[in-house]
């Protein structure tokens, strides 16, 4: 059981860490300055939620590597984050089409990751469930207000929203080793999360005026270290100074 | 018009008055039109300074080496842009609109403080930055905690606090350098070297050639002079510098027995106009960054208040 419950938790934190390490490259650039600050916030949230998971994952391992390594001084091929949190920022529509679609999923899967069998895996979803809350009422309200806004603002969220669209399904799909814990209580069933997604976003892009994108293209490997381009070139430089001087104290 | 000089006047005897018997001025007090706007370019000129600082500090948040680190540093950054939001309302108190404030800084109008116009080139810079630039900071925001206008005082209470975890928070990231490897160490120290003498240029020129500094100090909104400050700098960093086992990048920096305090050598004025008249290593960089996420972030704010004018109408229908 240790195998696929440290895999689980590797895995969490990666999807956190690298949407956290994306969006904050929002920090000092965004459309005013308490989104610069807002932003900040959301990163920080899922940068320590990594944090919490990886530190899990250490010491279940308990092989000497602490939680700094697991984030450190793996590879791109070890990295299994979903796809959708490494795509490039993009412009601030793009940004929030992608924060309501993983904030959505979140919200529906914290909710019952409270109640997993392990108690950690439980407590450290107790936390990130009120995080993930008031990130999906940004993005929700973000979706709202720029997609009925103005024309422009109109057409760049759908813009956004047609670029991440295929980046969704991935977010309900199952690994082998996610099903054994499933089984055991401790990890949550997302496939069966789809349909709760699905109408959530319905109702958001309706009150917005948007289209909902077809279904017709879908990317996905990134649970299984086939990623993006893009994810290797945010590792170099997100690891550079560990890789740089090895074996140091920060 | 014989009448109406009189009373300005009296007014402004009555304003003097209660700067010197240390009463707060507030928003809706009667005050000289040159107070206030010597008030507007001293609070957005410190408003614009949090802002622009977040550049050198934020340009190492994807680098940051340990996620603790990352995090600490992200908080920052983010603390800094806070005290901006504090700043910019307080200085809103006085009949200006953040967006002037922010179009004068890109016009070059409204200055920030030039020490940002230096590059941060390595991971020390951080601590460096944290712990002298914020702590040169503290210096002269907690004279300013008693500044004479109400709402600035009040903001600097707060701001003070938070600046000063981040300079334990930056001194102590140099400590475990200073205590590192011999790179980490050589790091550090070029941090130093690099930071040193640009953290004192940040109290301004002497007291002598400071072009606002009598006025405000009579007004009260300025409270310790540029010289003063600057030494009572120099008397509590120099020990810190000592404890990491670093040197100063200062042949001239001796203790003086008799005044108590440290002589230090003179500043490179030169330098200093240059920086600030636009030829630091990152002036340019610093504003076009500022302009760039202004412009995208247009069709944004645009949309806001399409949003919110429709959603007016909406209720009223």
């Amino acid at each position: 059981m240790s195998q696929p419950l440290i895999d689980y938790c590797i895995a969490q934190g990666d999807d956190a860490l690298i949407f956290g390490q994306r969006m904050t490259e929002w920090c000092y650039s965004a459309p005013f300055l308490e989104e610069d600050l807002a932003l900040a916030n959301v990163a920080l949230d899922l940068i320590g939620r990594a944090q919490m998971f990886y530190q899990y994952a250490a010491e279940l391992a308990d092989d000497g590597r602490s939680a700094d390594d697991i984030a450190f001084l793996r590879d791109a091929r070890s990295y299994t984050n979903l796809l959708i949190n490494e795509l490039p920022r993009g412009d601030f529509g793009f940004s929030m089409a992608r924060f309501l679609l993983v904030d959505t999923f979140n919200v529906l899967y914290l909710e019952q990751l409270v109640d997993s069998s392990d108690a950690r895996v439980a407590a450290i979803a107790a936390k990130a469930i009120k995080e993930s809350r008031y990130h999906l009422r940004r993005s929700r309200d973000w979706v709202v207000r720029l997609g009925d806004g103005t024309q422009e603002s109109h057409q760049r969220m759908q813009q956004g929203l047609d670029e991440v669209w295929g980046y969704h399904k991935e977010l309900f799909i199952v690994t082998d080793g996610e099903r054994e814990l499933i089984a055991s209580g401790i990890a949550v069933d997302r496939e069966a999360l789809y349909n709760g997604w699905s109408e959530q976003i319905d109702a958001v892009l309706a009150e917005a005026t948007l289209q909902r994108p077809e279904d017709g293209w879908k990317v996905v490997g990134g649970r299984d270290g086939i990623h993006t381009e893009h994810l290797g070139h945010m590792l170099s430089e997100m690891q550079y100074l560990q890789r740089s001087y090895p074996g140091v104290e920060w | 018009m014989t009448q109406f000089k009189l009373n300005e006047q009296q007014l402004e005897a009555a304003f003097q008055a209660r700067v010197d018997a240390e009463q707060k001025i507030e928003p809706k007090d009667w005050m000289p039109e040159t107070y206030r706007k010597n008030l507007i370019r001293q609070m957005s000129q410190h408003a614009h300074s949090e802002v622009i600082g977040m550049q050198p500090e934020g340009n190492w948040i994807s680098r940051a080496p340990t996620l603790r680190r990352k995090m600490v540093l992200l908080a920052k950054v983010q603390d800094e842009g806070g005290h901006a939001l504090y700043l910019y309302s307080a200085t809103e108190t006085l009949g200006v609109t953040r967006d002037e404030l922010i179009e004068a800084l890109h016009d070059g109008r409204a200055k920030y403080a030039s020490i940002f116009n230096y590059p941060s080139l390595s991971w020390a810079d951080i601590g460096a930055i944290g712990w002298l630039v914020d702590g040169a900071a503290i210096v002269n925001q907690i004279t300013l905690q008693r500044t004479s206008y109400g709402p600035y005082a009040r903001s600097m209470v707060r701001i003070c606090k938070e600046e000063s975890f981040h300079q334990r928070q930056g001194y102590e990231s140099l400590i475990v350098l200073a205590n590192g490897s011999p790179e980490q160490k050589a790091m550090a120290q070029d941090a130093l070297n690099r930071w040193w003498w640009p953290a004192l240029m940040m109290f301004g020129p002497h007291d002598a050639e400071s072009a606002h500094s009598a006025q405000s100090m009579k007004w009260k909104i300025k409270r310790k002079s540029n010289d003063e400050l600057r030494q009572a700098f120099i008397d509590q960093t120099m020990p810190q510098i000592e404890f990491l086992g670093l040197t100063v990048p200062d042949p001239d920096m001796k203790w003086n027995e008799q005044r108590g305090s440290y002589d230090h050598g003179e500043l490179d004025w030169d330098e200093f106009q240059r920086v600030i008249n636009g030829d630091g290593p990152c002036n340019r960089d610093r504003i076009e960054h500022h302009k760039k996420a202004h412009a995208e972030g247009e069709w944004v704010r645009d949309a806001l208040r399409a949003y919110e004018s429709k959603k007016r109408q909406r209720l009223a229908a």
